[in-house]
Formats: C-alpha cells, structure tokens, sequence
C-alpha cells in the first residue's frame, strides 16, 4: 500500500481530522488534527494493518509557531511506514491525548518527548521525565532551551553556548 | 499462591513476610551498562521491576541539531558502542536518502561485508555475557576471544578497536587492501566450525536451557504492543528482517535465510528461542561475507559530496537492520550544513520497556535472564 493509497483511505474515513498532506521530500507526510490521533490510530492498526507504533518524535518549529508530534506507524503487512504530524500550539505545556492504551510501547516514547519538549499526553499512566533528572527546568530540545549555568551546585559545562565561537568540536 | 484458608497457624507459611524494594544497578554486572531495575520483591518472586534510565544521556540529539551532517557520525558511533558500523551506516544512509547520492558498488560490498562482521562481533558478545549471567564463564572467553580477531580487522581498516568513525556519507571513509580481504578470509575459515561448537557448549547445555526455556516468554502481539524489533520478532516466529523485506544496500543480491525461534526447548518466543536466533544468525552473516568477498568491485570507495555537506530541504525516516532491532533516523533538514532535527528511533529504547510486564511473577535469578535475552546497550537506550 502506497503512501497516496493510505491518505485516501484516511481522507474518506476521517474528512475533518485529516487536514492536509505535506509533500516533503523524501518521505511525506499527513497533517492531522491533534485531538483525534487515538481514532486515527485505532482505525490505522485495525483496519489498514498498521500493527506497531515504530516512533514518536517531537519537533519544536519556533518560526511557525508550533510543537509538532510525529507519529510513525509501521506495517509488517505493506511493509510501510507512515508519518502522521500533529501540530500544537507553541505554549508552556501543549497537551495531545496519549496513545498507551492502543500501544503499550507508547508510554516510554511519550515520556521521552514529554521530557524534551515538555509536550502533555493527557491521561498517560506515568508521567515523568525518562531521560533528565526528575528535579531538571526546562525542555532541552526546544531550540530556545538555554543551558543553566549550575545545576544542584555543579557547573554545568557550556557545550552550545561557546560552540560556534570557538569550534571545539563541542567542549568549552 | 496459598490462600488464605489453608494456612495452618504456627506452621511455617504463617510466618509475616514483608515485601522488599532493591535497586539493581546502576552499578551492576548482569545490568550490561549502567541501568537501574527498582524490583519489588515478595520472597523470591519479583512483584514489579522497573526500569530507570537516563544515567548515560549524552544529549545525541542536541548535539546533532550543532553540528555540520558529516560531524554527527562520531556521536553515532557513541549509540550502540557494540555495534558501531551498523549504526553509522544506518546514518549514512539516511543521509544519503535525503541528498539523493548513489553510493558506489566497491563501497557498498567494503559496507555490508563489515557491518556482517560487526553483527558477528555483538553477536559474540551477547552469547559471551550471556553465558556469564547463566554462570558459564567458558562461554565469555571464547566469545572474547574471537571478537578480539574483529576488531584486529576493524583496527587495520579505521585504526581504532571500538569507535571507528569508518562508515562515511556517500561511501566509507577509508579502502579496504587485498590483504585484510585475505584477514577476513582466513577468520572465516577458522570462525565458521566455531558455531556449532559454541552451539554444544552453551546452547545445548542441559543446564542453560534449563535456566533460559519458558523464561521471559515474549509473543508476537506482545512484540507489536511494544514495538519490539530484530531479534525480539524473531524470536517470537516471526520472519521478519530489514534486509530481506525492504531490502537496502546490496543485501538482495545475496542469498541468506532468517531465522525464527520455534519454542524448540519450551515455549515460543522464551530466552532460549531468542538466545539461538542469534546463534543462527552468525551462521547467516558468515554466509553473507563469503558470498561477497570474491567480487569486491573495483572503483572509488566514495562518492563525491565534497566536504561541506549540504541537505535540501525535506524530511525522511529511513531505518536498517542492526544486531538489537531496527535503528532508524527521523531526519528534517532546513538546507543547510547541519540537520534541523535528528531522532534516533533506538531499538534497545523500545526492547528494554518490556522488562516490568516480563518480570512480573518471575524468579529474581529468572529477571537476569530475561535482562540478558534482551540484549541492550545502555549507550543506545539512553542516547
């Protein structure tokens, strides 16, 4: 199944929540409306045989603005991957429903991008940060995030402010 | 279980038992790397295992949304520290997606017979830890032992033993001699009976099925639920592997057959299926080199992208078959010289959130088991 043929299945099932198709080179991608990525989900794994959850990412678009969440479900069958782009406003904490109740594997994956780029998957079993310390301020992958000078008393080393002045391959 | 009704007072199962919390790890040999398990345990069952992450995060993403394209590959390396060239062929070859760029046949074949070596060197490592969590230390020097002979290989072609920086964008960053062909040939020749006899050793041993059939059984819903790849797929039956259903690189000029667990010892999808998935597997890759070794075409062993890189604009997920599951690169580039955003879908990330549902109900020798069956790499896992 080809990626035109899985954005016309989805247009005709879903004409409000699929909002339009990016034609981004190499791989394209649906646009879709936030609040109904369970059902598109759902209707994907169940009835197009997407049968895995392959990746979510988090994209931080500041000239937009937007948090965009990317979902990458995968099909053994088709042995396809789509990419479906759930644009939120670029707040504090944006919220997005969680998917963990259709793939288990989501809740890791949600933590992660909840942990870089603060977005809130409401109604998610264990929300915490996965890869930061629990006590750590702010999102690092946020293009605007800026390092803290210390952390609990320890300096913490200026990898990317000093970067681009003094090329050293990243160590200040 | 014993309910309640039958416990008879004063007898010994009306002794009070209290649950207790450890932490396994992070400092802790059979954790492989530095992972946190909090188990709860109820005498000598696990009640819950959780793990915790993050203690080797070295911000992989951050660090690639700063540097120039080519740049990214020695934090690459850094991911899966076992598996070195898959992963930083896995990159390439996303980047390579992205600008379009044919890679040359001669690199191609110097690409896939290394990165079927490097399969083979993690391969071996797993097998050798894995005896050594099931309290066979034969197993881990002789798996030491000819892993050693790969990375004399892989010493000779990039100058360095575990981070070789050798998989370039558009080719390999350095050629391969007739000599270290012939190297390659001749730990062909000595590896190949050393399969069957690993096999006897440690596969067959009464002992280690003991401890590893029917332990931490995985089936294929399961592995969907989770996400879970390579190996973990395999092993639940289902025949399923990158490089034979989207085949990439040179992989579908050479024929090699992908083994699935069967629940030979036990059930379907246990340690023990996983644990001779990967056995077979060496089996394959040994068989993937010798096919490729004679026909090494003659050529440049790079295409040209001249040295600064630039990216059209756009955005790719591309993803390879590595010795832990499918690594992927979710890539958006701007057009510039470095990459606007990375993502790195790790597979050990995705294999290693299955260890609470695993371990629920097991035995706390049982958990190490299951821990060592899966195979991760904390440098992957934490990014």
């Amino acid at each position: 199944m080809t990626f035109d043929e899985v954005f016309e299945k989805l247009k005709t099932k879903f004409p409000d929540a699929i909002l339009a198709k990016e034609e981004t080179k190499p791989d394209p991608a649906v646009k879709i409306e936030p609040s109904k990525i369970k059902e598109i989900l759902a209707f994907m794994r169940d009835e197009l045989k997407f049968e895995t959850l392959g990746c979510i990412s988090g994209v931080d678009y500041p000239k937009i603005p937007a948090l965009c969440v990317v979902y990458h479900p995968t099909s053994y069958t088709h042995k396809t991957i789509v990419a479906l782009k759930a644009y939120l406003p670029r707040t504090e904490e944006p919220s997005i429903p969680t998917v963990t109740d259709l793939f288990k594997g989501a809740n890791w994956l949600e933590r992660e991008t909840y942990d870089m780029f603060g977005i809130r998957f409401t109604g998610h079993p264990d929300h915490r940060r996965i890869l930061c310390p629990e006590d750590w301020v702010g999102y690092p992958l946020r293009k605007d995030f800026k390092s803290p000078d210390y952390y609990n008393g320890m300096p913490v080393p200026l990898y990317f402010a000093e970067e681009e002045k003094t090329d050293t391959g990243g160590h200040a | 279980m014993i309910s309640q009704e039958t416990i008879v007072p004063g007898s010994h199962e009306s002794l009070k038992t209290d649950e207790l919390l450890i932490n396994m790890g992070p400092q802790h040999p059979s954790t492989h790397g530095v992972l946190r398990v909090v188990i709860v345990t109820d005498g000598e069952i696990v009640k819950t295992a959780r793990p915790e992450i993050g203690y080797l995060h070295r911000c992989f993403e951050k660090h690639s949304e700063n540097v120039e394209w080519g740049q990214v590959i020695p934090y690459v390396d850094r991911l899966d520290y076992l598996a070195s060239m898959n992963n930083a062929m896995g990159y390439s070859m996303a980047v390579e997606r992205m600008l379009g760029v044919e890679v040359p046949r001669r690199a191609e074949y110097i690409r896939v017979i290394i990165a079927e070596l490097q399969r083979i060197a993690s391969h071996l490592m797993s097998f050798g830890t894995y005896g050594l969590d099931m309290g066979a230390f034969t197993a881990f020097m002789y798996g030491f032992r000819d892993r050693e002979m790969i990375l004399d290989i892989f010493e000779k072609i990039s100058g360095a033993r575990l981070l070789y920086n050798f998989m370039w964008v558009g080719g390999t960053y350095r050629d391969i001699t007739p000599e270290i062909v012939e190297q390659i040939r001749s730990f062909l020749t000595y590896f190949k009976p050393k399969v069957d006899e690993y096999n006897t050793l440690l596969s067959y041993n009464k002992i280690f099925i003991e401890r590893t059939k029917d332990v931490g059984v995985i089936n294929l819903q399961t592995c969907f639920d989770y996400s879970l790849s390579g190996v973990m797929l395999r092993g639940a039956g289902f025949k399923w592997d990158l490089r034979k259903d989207v085949p990439y690189s040179i992989y579908k000029e050479v024929e090699f057959d992908v083994p699935t667990g069967s629940g030979e010892m036990g059930t379907l999808g246990d340690c023990w299926d996983r644990h001779i998935v990967r056995m077979r597997e060496m089996k394959e890759s040994i068989r993937i080199i010798e096919q490729l070794l004679d026909g090494i075409p003659e050529g440049p062993h790079r295409a040209k992208v001249g040295k600064i890189i630039k990216v059209p604009a756009g955005e790719g997920f591309s993803r390879t078959e590595c010795p832990r599951g499918e690594l992927g690169f979710y890539i958006i580039s701007e057009g510039g010289t470095g990459a606007y955003r990375v993502k790195c879908k790790s597979p050990c990330f995705l294999n290693i959130a299955i260890l609470d549902e695993l371990g629920k109900g097991q035995m706390v020798a049982d958990l190490v088991a299951t821990i060592g069956s899966l195979d991760i790499v904390l440098g992957e896992v934490d990014r």
